[in-house]
């Protein structure tokens, strides 16, 4: 692993209004990390994510990827330098079937670099590769799953769908926004050998999640928000045992027997 | 069997034909064909046609041309509002750029209508697309406002600076060597870019335009500049206007500040409604209707607009999915009563 940070965000702080949602966050993710970001309601991970990709502007700190200054650039900048994120809020292109719905991805500018596929302009090859990573993420290829609406698909399917949206662009970091929220327990536990897959094949992921079992097989490093300032990061272990932690979960009682 | 006995359900089935004939390309039998190419070959001819039937009566065949500009206006209108998601009320704007445009260009540097015509389009589509780019970044009801406050500004300052020849407009400009070049002009035009805009829409590129127009977040999420797809949809729209205006300029031979009305902007929204919106034919459709009813009832004289109003009304109210689609569904699918 090298000592340089692929991603480091230093001393990020937002307001809005008079609500401080987040408040001088410093964070480093080296290549290959699976990094897990929890935190209860309202403590800023949501904030965190759209500060780092763009969608909201940081008020004050810096935010650098593979050593560029990306403070507050433009998303779609952001993206075409294989930062991508998913969206808690899944919102697909609902009037077209799903493997339509990675045309888009695949038609920007850098995927048509990065596509190592040859003929990108002709008609149909498009398609083609989008049902063949819509394969990858788990959509059965042989049914007629990668075939239908968007709209008319079950969360799952979607959740896997926004996961496809941000690996059509051949990405170094995939932002993952409560990717195992609304899941089913047996979509669940598909999805965790999914993610491990992503992470073999060299992506690194942020994971936001509430889902705390699940997160702590994959993650290798935790960081804890509340009310907008990192209260703890390290191994899941670890972090469990601050007592910051503990409280902003539980309030103060000892009692911890979730995980 | 669950529910009360007696209770029907009407239940809407695809016909064996459309299946058959869906998304297949190769020479299947002559009633497939037929099934496919009906529909549009009644489009074709018909507009086709018009100006030939109509040749006894030559106030109607000027009405062609005028449905047939209204036509590229709604397409763009449809194409705009339901594939990148900006309402744009501009089209007068269009009309008017694109009139001035060929206006200038012909009495100024003296070039012939079928140099001025192209020039015009794509020199008027650039001007509404640079004028219209602070506007990109609003959504909705936002960018109506301001794109119907393009037309008003544009005629005012004409008329405050007295540039362009003021109130009296561009005149001395020079017509069409005969009434059939500019009715053919226009038909084929309408018929040629309605199948070209239904085509890209389906392409990749269209993808992305409703992309933009369905979640524009998650376009951004993919690397794409949204901004940069909005403004080749204001020109691919404008270029249309502009194209209809600068028709319309040769005919009348005179390009004035009634090309900025707003007619030019709220009939193509009616024509939409009526004739069924994301579907880009129903607009063309929606105009072959709404612009003779506006042109019959001249006789009515000021009920005219009380009567226009009262049918749109029905029709949003009575058939709001507009004509285009009522007919596609009653083309493709069959209805049939079944108990539950």
């Amino acid at each position: 692993m090298s000592s340089e940070p692929l991603l480091s965000v230093q001393n990020i702080s937002k307001k809005f209004g008079g609500v401080l949602a987040l408040s001088g966050v410093s964070l480093d993710i080296f290549r290959g990390d699976i990094v897990g970001i929890i935190g209860p309601n309202g403590s800023g991970k949501t904030t965190l994510v759209n500060a780092i990709t763009g969608f909201i502007t940081a008020d004050s700190g810096k935010v650098y990827y593979q050593g560029n200054d990306i403070t507050n650039w433009e998303p779609h900048k952001i993206a075409a330098q294989g930062l991508t994120r998913t969206f808690q809020v899944m919102r697909p292109y609902f009037s077209l079937p799903a493997y339509k719905n990675l045309i888009v991805p695949l038609f920007s500018p850098r995927a048509r670099r990065t596509g190592g596929w040859r003929g990108g302009g002709k008609m149909g090859s498009r398609d083609t590769v989008a049902v063949d990573i819509l394969e990858e993420i788990g959509f059965e290829r042989d049914s007629y799953v990668p075939f239908k609406v968007a709209s008319s698909l079950p969360t799952g399917y979607l959740k896997r769908l926004e996961l496809a949206r941000c690996l059509a662009l051949r990405p170094e970091v995939i932002i993952c926004d409560e990717v195992f929220s609304g899941l089913s327990m047996s979509e669940m536990a598909t999805m965790v050998p999914l993610m491990e897959k992503l992470q073999m094949e060299g992506i690194t992921l942020i994971m936001v999640e509430h889902r705390l079992r699940e997160l702590f097989r994959l993650a290798g490093r935790v960081v804890v928000l509340n009310f907008g300032c990192k209260i703890a990061e390290g191994t899941s272990d670890e972090v469990m045992e601050y007592p910051e932690v503990k409280e902003a979960y539980f309030g103060s009682e000892e009692v911890f027997d979730y995980v | 069997m669950s529910g009360p006995k007696g209770d029907r359900r009407k239940e809407r089935l695809d016909r064996g034909i459309k299946v058959r004939s869906d998304g297949v390309y190769a020479i299947s039998s002559w009633q497939e064909i037929t099934y496919l190419i009906a529909p549009r070959l009644l489009l074709i001819l018909g507009l086709a046609l018009a100006p030939l039937l109509l040749s006894a009566f030559p106030y109607w065949q000027r009405v062609v041309s005028i449905i047939c500009v209204y036509a590229l206006l709604a397409m763009g209108f449809d194409f705009l509002a339901n594939y990148v998601g900006l309402v744009s009320l501009g089209g007068g704007f269009y009309v008017g750029v694109g009139a001035y445009a060929t206006a200038l260009l012909n009495t100024k540097f003296g070039l012939p209508p079928f140099v001025t015509i192209p020039l015009a389009t794509m020199l008027g589509a650039m001007i509404c697309t640079v004028l219209f780019l602070p506007c990109l970044p609003l959504r909705g009801v936002y960018f109506a406002i301001v794109s119907l406050m393009y037309p008003l500004l544009a005629a005012r300052i004409i008329e405050a600076l007295d540039i362009f020849g003021g109130t009296d407009g561009v005149l001395g400009v020079d017509g069409f060597a005969n009434m059939w070049v500019d009715q053919y002009l226009l038909v084929l035009s309408v018929l040629v870019l309605v199948f070209v805009l239904r085509r890209l829409v389906e392409e990749d590129i269209g993808l992305v335009f409703r992309g933009v127009k369905d979640n524009d977040q998650a376009v951004k999420a993919s690397g794409i500049n949204i901004n940069h797809y909005k403004a080749l949809g204001v020109f691919i729209a404008s270029a249309l206007g502009c194209l209809g205006g600068a028709c319309l300029t040769h005919m009348y031979m005179w390009a004035g500040l009634s090309q900025f009305a707003l007619d030019f902007s709220i009939i193509p929204i009616a024509a939409t409604v009526v004739g069924g919106g994301g579907t880009l034919i129903g607009p063309v459709i929606g105009c072959l209707i709404l612009v003779p009813i506006s042109e019959i009832l001249r006789d009515f004289g000021s009920l005219r607009i009380a009567v226009y109003s009262i049918i749109l009304t029905g029709f949003i109210v009575f058939k709001s999915e507009g004509i285009m689609i009522y007919a596609a569904r009653k083309y493709e699918q069959f209805e049939r009563w079944v108990e539950i």
